[in-house]
């Protein structure tokens, strides 16, 4: 190992030197035969709604809120601007299933099989080296949590929603659904009516998380809908990084998965909230991710889609006070089936706010990746400034990258650049690569690495490496 | 007399225009042959289309190296069956750090044996790690040298070094050098041919394409030849190569024309 830390880049970024660490990356695609506790007819309806409530054993305005959330759905058109959502059976889906009863601390509390499923995953195994804690969640239920108890004297509250929902009401009626409202879009509003699962994290004033939190969400079942809702609150000063992962089996049938994350900087704290998602691709992912940035506070969004037959996410910060940075930085990659439209959104409302959106897509074998993104600096909000850059990767004639930059400027003395570029990969310099051994698809797979090193440096190295290995099995065989 | 490189009446075309018009050269093992020439005259052609570049079209010939129909093999396939081309204009590639690089194509030249041991490379990274840096000491390159990106910002000479590294790396049997001095001021070239020096035994052979004399005193060929229109117009030994030096390719440019001209 010594020798493996002198030629890294110490904690953060992969190289090829650490790629070879004997360390076996199980496939994802596996499916667990189990017995679920309850699990909702296909379809949707108000007394779906309310079974969930009152198995949960929600107060009354929860309820309330989810049957708002079902109506503004119902209501809501199916929006045409993106994606292609026609093929998309909202009545074959289920919306709740329960796994298990209760839920685990420790990983011995948790179902013999569903603990083999993370097992493979390797998460209790990630949260014994480097984790500040985990959470599992498995179809609609969050079946562990835990935090280390160093975090958890200092105050770190790190909680499934269902407990987080009834340990503290107040901050929950207070703020759930402030960020991200059930109106804000239809999806948005099917996650208000369905939700269960995800997490309730607190962190207090002055308190800096230096190891990362995680969440896993795992989708075993076929034709299943997965809302998971997360509220993250980082008072004054705090500092976290939240990691979340995804992965499911692939079935020939359709699954979503909906998830909405509210989150709140308040002054001088500063988030991030990593992504690498990885659903198989008859996966629909239809997310809504937002922050609200107070005066001298920074929000990150680190977002990998890799998997999904289609996934729409923008995640977006509002920056409302002073001072407040945003970034988001995403990767997406599309093959064969397979659209990503992803891209982010920020709102500048007070003055000297800073944002930085950078986008890399990799498209092949006929996938298709959109940049879509909103810039918006708001009248008073003055010296903002902005950076868009998108980059995209071709590596084929048949596939497809478009980009749709909104930019939005109601005040003068403002800064806003955008920067688009589109690559193919030459035949030169594939031949050249090819010259030295590499097959045309490992040749491929290097330069794919390349185009996204960058965004793998900004991760922590486990998950660096974790990410290179997706993109690599990803380009196994993906050519001819 | 082993495993020849055995190249006849090749022709290749490039975006329909022929460039090479019948070459004919033999190289055995052990040897080390200069190809010489004016501009234009095919040499870099013959390199590229030895090691398998798409945008060259065979439309002659053959060519065989160690029995096999090298004409018939992907390119990454010659460079495993030991070929190797070191670019005059090598890729840069973002990204990519030089060392990843080197690790990636010197695992494909060691792949995972059939049976059993799970799969994975035999490549042991301490092994992989010692060897690099071996290379580099030879080429008096700084070990931060490698975890730059691909030929990214990379100056002229440092490209060429980069070039050489990887084959020094890859140790082929069968080294194209393609103008691999040019742009190399005298230490650099220097260090370049006593690096590829290291490579020198009855295993290896090499084709260096240059357009100077200086880098074969370094290099010591067995043979040179001298290109002109796409063919070979002569061969010989050293000697040769001192002679067109001082001489220049003007006068078998020239009596090269006249024997086209008798022949049309």
């Amino acid at each position: 190992m010594s020798e493996l830390q002198h030629l890294g880049e110490k904690k953060r970024g992969a190289t090829a030197e650490q790629e070879v660490v004997e360390r076996d990356y199980t496939p994802y695609d596996f499916r667990d035969d189990i017995a679920y506790l309850h699990k909702a007819a296909p379809g949707l309806s108000v007394d779906i709604v309310k079974e969930i409530s009152k198995m949960k054993g929600e107060p009354p305005w929860m309820l309330k809120k989810r049957l708002e959330g079902l109506e503004i759905f119902l209501q809501k058109p199916t929006p045409t601007w993106g994606g292609d959502l026609s093929k998309l059976d909202y009545d074959k889906i289920s919306y709740y299933i329960k796994p298990s009863e209760g839920q685990g601390h420790t990983w011995e509390e948790v179902p013999d099989k569903i603990k083999k499923t993370f097992e493979k995953l390797g998460i209790p195994e990630a949260e014994r080296k480097f984790l500040a804690g985990a959470g599992a969640q498995y179809e609609s239920e969050a079946i562990y949590h835990n935090l280390k108890k160093e975090w958890e004297d200092r105050g770190v509250i790190f909680l499934d929603s269902d407990t987080g929902l009834k340990k503290y009401p107040h901050i929950y009626e207070e703020l759930w659904g402030t960020v991200v409202p059930a109106a804000d879009n239809k999806y948005a509003a099917l996650n208000t009516a369905f939700w269960s699962g995800g997490s309730f994290v607190y962190v207090p004033k002055g308190v800096q998380v230096t190891m990362p939190l995680q969440a896993y969400f795992r989708i075993n079942a076929a034709d299943m809908g997965q809302f998971e809702r997360t509220l993250i609150i980082l008072d004054e000063g705090a500092k976290l990084h939240y990691i979340e992962g995804c992965t499911a089996p692939t079935y020939s049938s359709s699954s979503l998965h909906s998830g909405v994350i509210e989150i709140i900087v308040k002054k001088n704290a500063s988030m991030t909230y990593t992504t690498l998602q990885n659903w198989a691709n008859n996966m629909y992912n239809l997310v809504t991710q937002r922050a609200i940035v107070h005066a001298g506070a920074s929000m990150s969004w680190v977002d990998a889609n890799l998997g999904s037959c289609l996934t729409m996410k923008y995640p977006s910060c509002y920056l409302v006070g002073e001072g407040a940075t945003g970034e988001i930085l995403s990767v997406a990659y599309a093959g064969d089936g397979q659209h990503q439209d992803t891209g982010g959104k920020v709102i500048h409302a007070a003055p000297n706010t800073t944002s930085r959106i950078t986008s890399k897509s990799i498209s092949l074998r006929g996938g298709r990746t959109s940049y879509r993104g909103l810039v918006k600096i708001a009248k008073g909000a003055t010296g903002a400034k902005s950076n868009v850059m998108c980059d995209a990767l071709l590596l084929d004639d048949h596939s497809v990258s478009d980009t749709y930059p909104y930019i939005e400027i109601e005040e003068d003395r403002v800064t806003v650049g955008h920067e688009a570029t589109v690559g193919k990969v030459g035949e030169d310099l594939l031949f050249y690569l090819r010259s030295r051994g590499l097959s045309e698809s490992e040749a491929l797979s290097l330069i794919v690495l390349g185009f996204v090193e960058e965004f793998a440096k900004t991760l922590p190295m486990e998950y660096a490496l974790e990410f290179n290995r997706l993109i690599q099995l990803e380009m196994e065989g993906s050519v001819g | 007399m082993k495993e020849p490189l055995v190249i006849k009446s090749l022709r290749v075309n490039v975006e329909d225009k022929e460039i090479l018009k019948g070459v004919d050269l033999q190289i055995r093992s052990g040897e080390v042959h200069a190809v010489m020439g004016p501009n234009g005259s095919g040499k870099s052609t013959l390199a590229y289309a030895l090691m398998g570049h798409p945008k060259y079209e065979v439309t002659g010939g053959t060519v065989t190296y160690k029995g096999q129909n090298v004409l018939e093999m992907e390119p990454e396939d010659r460079s495993k069956l030991g070929m190797f081309l070191a670019f005059q204009y090598p890729f840069e590639i973002e990204g990519v750090p030089l060392t990843r690089f080197l690790m990636t194509a010197f695992r494909a030249h060691h792949p995972a044996p059939a049976e059993g041991s799970n799969g994975k490379s035999r490549v042991k990274v301490g092994e992989f790690r010692k060897l690099m840096l071996e290379k580099l000491k030879l080429l008096r390159m700084d070990e931060s040298f490698i975890k730059r990106y691909l030929n990214e910002g990379f100056s002229g000479g440092e490209k060429k070094r980069a070039e050489v590294l990887q084959m020094l790396v890859l140790k082929p049997q069968l080294a194209i050098l393609d103008e691999t001095d040019s742009g190399l001021d005298i230490d650099s070239v220097k260090i370049v041919a006593e690096a590829v020096n290291t490579l020198r035994g009855s295993e290896f052979s090499a084709l260096v394409v240059t357009h100077y004399q200086r880098i074969l005193n370094y290099l010591e060929p067995d043979f040179v030849h001298v290109m002109v229109d796409g063919r070979v117009v002569e061969s010989g030994g050293r000697e040769l190569a001192h002679r067109l030096e001082s001489e220049g390719y003007d006068r078998i440019v020239e009596r090269e024309r006249g024997r086209q001209e008798v022949a049309s």
